[in-house]
């Protein structure tokens, strides 16, 4: 019957005229994905840097996703300085098992052994040592030739330009005023040996997109982000947590403050903020509040104009 | 941030909104001192994107005067730029309003940093360009909206900035109104895409019709600059093109599963969809489209999924992944768009590496047809194209790939050419057309000519004669190898044939006539190597291997043979 033509002809639109809406997180998860299996597939010995933070939690989902159902085709690389809290490294133990990655740890011993700390040197060599070079020792001792980082372009002003692939020549060092353009989605993976590339998949991801992500998916975190009640050397507007004893100044006594970490880094230079937020919905509605940026309870980054520039020149992530 | 009162806020229905949210990539381009950094410090302080640390940073600073915030701090990021007071690298911004999040590629507007305005152009939906009121339209604002055409952004809007220093004046407005319009009528015609353009007056410094109206000019009742972005249509064409994905990766983990992992360029797929795999040509139908998060009756453009097929195909990256009844074209010439970005000019005697979709395939430029002036857009015959210099050219690749034309398909239409001997990005480029051997200027059933030969080798026929110790003879050979030479060695006291020096010169004029390079070698115990070709002859005195070579080549250059930048003739 003519009708009934008709009306199949009615039940299937063609679909390219009502164009489904993606919203900007599954654009970013996407980009990231394509980002990840580029990698894998253009260079020899890739590594993924893993920090334990936020950003490396949402860097370790999408390489999940990426290679589904297989495994995650590289290590994780974990650079230790010793002074990361406890419940990081136990929330990194667990979370490599968990994903089944292989996990490498690697720590600048001679360093940490002559008893290198932020208080005896300044932040800016102490994190020379620990993290820059026993970075750099690292990737040149298992000869990674492109390593991933969850550093994001919204964190700091110098990171704003950084590319995707970010060209290192042979002593791991970045020339800003030499980078490689970068056009579509055309990532160029040629390196002579020696030289890598370090790669930021959350290169356009925002904290907040972070967060989001972290919510919508249920990825796990360390329990540091969440505020509790906990020890802090209390200065001024700064909030010092308790891990280490020479942070402390003869006679300071620490109290007790509902506070959090919103970025993990070493103890003795990551300060804590006070904080009711003890959910993902609440970090972002305190987030949305905010009125500074993520990095501004960092001292390393504070040390000097344009200090993280600097150590990004000499090698560090 | 999202401006909103702490009070009446519920985290639930933000997240809700959140999800909802679209996102829109621009890219902004200016002319040294339009104003660039400061209309986007602008954007991003009007729209509390920037904490209040940052403020403090900056405030005090710079060189606006006292109690005001000299906005261009906030984006201009690395020492050299503070130092120097100016932007020198595409920064990338991230900003979001109730309606969407915005992605910022906030390039340089000097003429030597043009490659950049392409780099924040290529994945731009739309194109902010800022005039100088005061100023009028200059080149740099033709090159980017030139720039921004030929990369097809698809929408163009005309900040004409610093309205302040002209009065605000209607008249200024409207004459770079209509002298811009005209500039792209004519970038229309050049590059055979409409462009179409909104234009907004506004001071960035005083924050007129950048996110809120301006008091200042009631003649303008047009929407702010933001209000524009935010009702921008994001790109969805890419939905609407047939379906594309380049295989990225070929996931096995066990024998039961083989699954192809790409992102989709283009269209749809969904679970029974016809496809072909190119070039090979092969057809299947899609059985699984599956993600970690569980499998998919289809997917759009530009998620990255894994596809199962219902056959075996011998797919491996870099194939293509296409619409059975819309396939991308398969050849191994093309004409293109390149813009250049290397220091380097182009030498069409080089092989470089083209990095298209997920593969990277050699390939000569066998001839450049024109390089667009782009200050008056007139074309002219050019040898090479240099840094920041935009043309069109054939190419010739050593293996055919599948592809779209750029102005069809922006994700199979693009490429980049990579220099295998420093490993930079040398330009970017956008396929127009194909140029297969049965169409063009070529008879399909004629003789070969001497400039398909050309095309295809990257040099001309020729004969050079070596004299001197094997290793620097054997030294040059794997020189003009290594350039993608087709070379043909005759040995003196190996080959019977060069018993007759006669009958030798006539096969190496031969083998010259079908374009090949002929290699006549007399090895010599030691000493010099003795060089000669079109009646040249040089002698290098025995050096390190470098040299030697270095300098046969250039006597290769100087005779024609090897197509240089310098002497090149189409």
């Amino acid at each position: 019957m003519p009708v009934v033509t008709q009306e199949s002809g009615l039940n299937t639109p063609p679909a390219n005229l009502v164009p489904a809406r993606i919203t900007h997180l599954r654009l970013l998860e996407a980009e990231s994905i394509h980002i990840l299996r580029e990698v894998a597939s253009e260079f020899e010995r890739p590594v993924m840097l893993y920090s334990i933070g936020k950003d490396s939690s949402v860097m370790l989902r999408l390489a999940q996703k990426a290679f589904f159902p297989g495994p995650i085709p590289f290590p994780l690389l974990h650079v230790d300085t010793g002074f990361k809290f406890h419940e990081m490294i136990a929330f990194r133990d667990a979370m490599a098992r968990s994903v089944g990655a292989k996990l490498l740890v690697w720590r600048n011993e001679p360093a940490i052994a002559a008893g290198t700390n932020p208080i005896v040197l300044d932040t800016r060599r102490c994190c020379g040592l620990l993290k820059t070079q026993a970075l750099l020792d690292a990737l040149r001792h298992y000869k990674f030739d492109a390593a991933f980082g969850g550093a994001r372009r919204d964190e700091e002003k110098s990171r704003a330009k950084e590319r995707v692939y970010s060209f290192r020549d042979h002593a791991g060092q970045w020339d800003p005023k030499n980078q490689r353009p970068e056009l579509w989605n055309l990532y160029n993976a040629h390196v002579h040996p020696g030289e890598s590339i370090r790669v930021f998949p959350l290169s356009n991801w925002t904290e907040m997109d972070v967060w989001q992500y972290i919510h919508a998916e249920n990825i796990p975190v360390v329990d540091l982000y969440f505020a509790k009640e906990r020890p802090m050397y209390v200065r001024g507007d700064a909030l010092l947590p308790i891990e280490q004893d020479f942070v402390a100044r003869p006679g300071e006594k620490p109290q007790m403050v509902k506070s959090r970490l919103r970025s993990l880094g070493c103890s003795p230079c990551t300060g804590a903020i006070r904080s009711d937020a003890e959910t993902i919905p609440d970090i972002i509605a305190e987030l949305i509040s905010f009125r500074s940026s993520e990095r501004a309870n960092r001292a390393i980054d504070h040390d000097q104009e344009g200090s993280m520039e600097i150590k990004k020149r000499e090698g560090y992530f | 941030m999202v401006a909103s009162t702490l009070s009446e806020f519920s985290i639930h229905d933000f997240l809700g909104q959140e999800s909802a949210k679209d996102l829109l990539r621009f890219s902004t381009a200016g002319s040294v001192d339009d104003g660039k950094s400061t209309l986007i410090g602008r954007l991003l302080y009007d729209t509390q994107s920037v904490y209040e640390d940052q403020v403090r940073s900056i405030e005090g600073k710079g060189t606006t005067a006292p109690g005001q915030i000299d906005f261009a701090l906030l984006t201009d990021g690395l020492r050299a730029e503070r130092e120097q007071g100016i932007t020198i690298d595409v920064a990338y911004r991230y900003f979001s309003t109730a309606r969407r999040k915005f992605i910022i590629a906030d390039t340089p507007g000097h003429e030597q940093y043009t490659r950049n305005m392409a780099t924040g152009a290529s994945t731009a939906d739309a194109a902010v360009v800022l005039i100088d009121a005061t100023k009028g339209v200059l080149v740099q604002s033709r090159r980017h909206a030139y720039i921004a055409a030929l990369l097809r952004v698809q929408h163009v809007l005309v900040a004409v900035n610093k309205m302040d220093l002209a009065g605000y004046d209607e008249s200024v407005f409207r004459t770079i109104e209509q002298d811009f319009l005209s500039v792209l009528a004519q970038i229309s015609a050049d590059t055979g895409t409409t462009t179409e353009a909104r234009f907004v007056p506004v001071s960035a410094l005083a924050g007129d019709n950048i996110v809120h109206g301006s008091r200042a000019m009631p003649w303008y009742t047009g929407p702010s600059l933001l209000e524009l972005l935010e009702s921008l249509p994001a790109s969805q064409e890419v939905q609407a093109a047939p379906f594309r994905m380049p295989v990225q990766r070929v996931l096995r983990p066990d024998h039961t599963f083989r699954g192809f992992a790409g992102q989709i360029g283009s269209g749809v797929v969904r679970v029974g969809d016809a496809i072909v795999a190119l070039p090979s040509g092969k057809s299947a139908k899609v059985e699984r489209i599956v993600t970690w998060d569980g499998d998919l009756e289809e997917a759009v453009a530009p998620l990255s999924v894994t596809l199962v097929l219902d056959r075996e195909l011998d797919i491996s990256r870099g194939d293509l992944i296409a619409s059975a009844s819309a396939p991308a074209t398969v050849a191994n010439r093309a004409r293109a768009a390149l813009v250049w970005m290397d220091q380097r000019p182009l030498d069409r005697s080089r092989r470089y590496l083209l990095k298209h979709t997920s593969h990277t395939v050699p390939v000569f430029v066998s001839s450049i047809e024109h390089r667009t002036r782009v200050d008056t857009l007139a074309h002219e015959p050019a040898e090479t194209l240099d840094m920041n210099s935009i043309g069109v050219v054939a190419l010739h690749l050593l293996r055919p790939i599948a592809f779209d034309r750029y102005a069809e398909n922006r994700s199979t239409g693009a490429f980049i050419l990579i220099d295998p001997a420093t490993n930079t990005t040398v330009a970017a480029g956008m396929i127009s057309a194909v140029l297969d051997a049965d169409s063009g200027e070529q008879d399909p059933w004629g003789p070969v000519t001497v400039g398909e030969r050309e095309a295809r080798w990257g040099h001309r026929g020729g004969v050079l004669e070596l004299a001197g110790p094997k290793a620097l003879i054997d030294a040059v050979e794997r020189s003009l190898f290594a350039i993608g030479a087709v070379t043909s060695r005759m040995d003196a006291d190996g080959d019977a044939l060069r018993a007759d020096e006669d009958l030798a010169a006539l096969v190496a004029a031969l083998q010259a006539d079908s374009g090949l390079l002929t290699l006549l070698v007399r090895t010599e115990e030691s000493g010099a190597l003795t060089a000669k070709a079109e009646g040249v002859e040089i002698t290098v005195e025995d050096g390190d291997f470098l040299r030697v070579v270095s300098a046969v080549h250039q006597l290769l250059h100087r005779a024609g043979t090897l197509i240089s930048t310098e002497k090149a003739h189409l």
